[in-house]
């Protein structure tokens, strides 16, 4: 039946929300690390999506193709009292925008509780389903 | 005389499978809501409703729901699954285009979502409504 497959097409879209979700936290979680002395700051990550084709044209999932790091650099700081500052005194921190992070959680989640509603009905609708004629 | 009875209940059942098809595209289309470069795509009802019971209005019982248009053609076997005919979906229009080339209007497709399952619900009250009135036909109360 048709309408069973919208449980793998949800199902898919969840898994690749959360792991959105999982992205900005760590994103979040770095936007304040400082780069050490090999000047390798964290650089903020983001998922790519893909659309996987489930088993016709109507039944389209999504996954998470890749995962992409934003190539800017960082921005530098001028505080030399700070122990990882290099010889002119700046440090350089992570080019994680917290504000863009938020935002890409809001999306995040938003289409997550929009899934799961739709998880929801369909399994209402195919209980009903299953009650026809008593 | 059977035919007469159960033509109603065919119609439903035919209408009950083009909704679950829709709810799967609707589906679809709301999984891909963040996907760049995703069509968003919808089932024309009205005209997958008259492919599959090969008329363009209501069945009345005089008419045959075989499907076919010419008296000599072989009819298809009913499906209880995939509609036998052409699988071809619609493109939902685009209201808002965005710079990462995805389609789906995420308000639309939710509205679309609901209309769709209330539909549904209601096709399945119209058969068992529909069923329970020839249950009693029979029994004669």
């Amino acid at each position: 039946m048709s309408m069973f497959s919208i449980f793998g097409v949800s199902g898919s879209a969840v898994s690749a929300q959360s792991q959105r979700l999982n992205v900005v936290a760590s994103n979040l979680a770095n936007a304040d690390a400082v780069a050490g002395s090999d000047g390798k700051i964290y650089k903020g990550r983001q998922v790519v999506f893909e659309t996987v084709l489930m088993d016709s044209q109507a039944s389209a999932g999504v996954k998470v193709s890749s995962i992409s790091e934003n190539q800017e650099p960082g921005k530098r700081v001028h505080n030399p009292s700070h122990p990882m500052a290099d010889a002119e005194g700046f440090i350089t921190q992570s080019n994680v925008n917290p504000v863009e992070e938020m935002v890409n959680m809001i999306s995040a989640s938003r289409s997550y509780q929009n899934n799961v509603e739709v998880m929801n009905t369909a399994k209402t609708l195919l209980l009903k389903t299953l009650q026809l004629g008593q | 005389m059977f035919a007469q009875m159960t033509d109603s209940l065919d119609f439903h059942s035919k209408a009950l499978v083009v909704r679950a098809e829709r709810q799967r595209v609707i589906a679809s289309n709301i999984a891909n809501a963040d996907t760049p470069g995703y069509i968003a795509r919808d089932v024309n009802f009205r005209e997958t409703m008259a492919a599959a019971t090969g008329s363009s209005g209501l069945p009345t019982t005089a008419r045959m729901s075989s499907g076919t248009s010419n008296s000599r053609h072989i009819p298809l076997a009913s499906s209880t699954g995939e509609l036998g005919g052409s699988s071809s979906l619609a493109y939902a229009p685009q209201t808002q285009p965005s710079m990462d080339g995805n389609s789906v209007d995420l308000d639309r497709e939710r509205s679309n979502f609901v209309d769709n399952a209330v539909r549904y619900e209601s096709t399945l009250r119209f058969i068992n409504g529909h069923a329970k009135t020839i249950l009693s036909a029979i029994q004669g109360q």
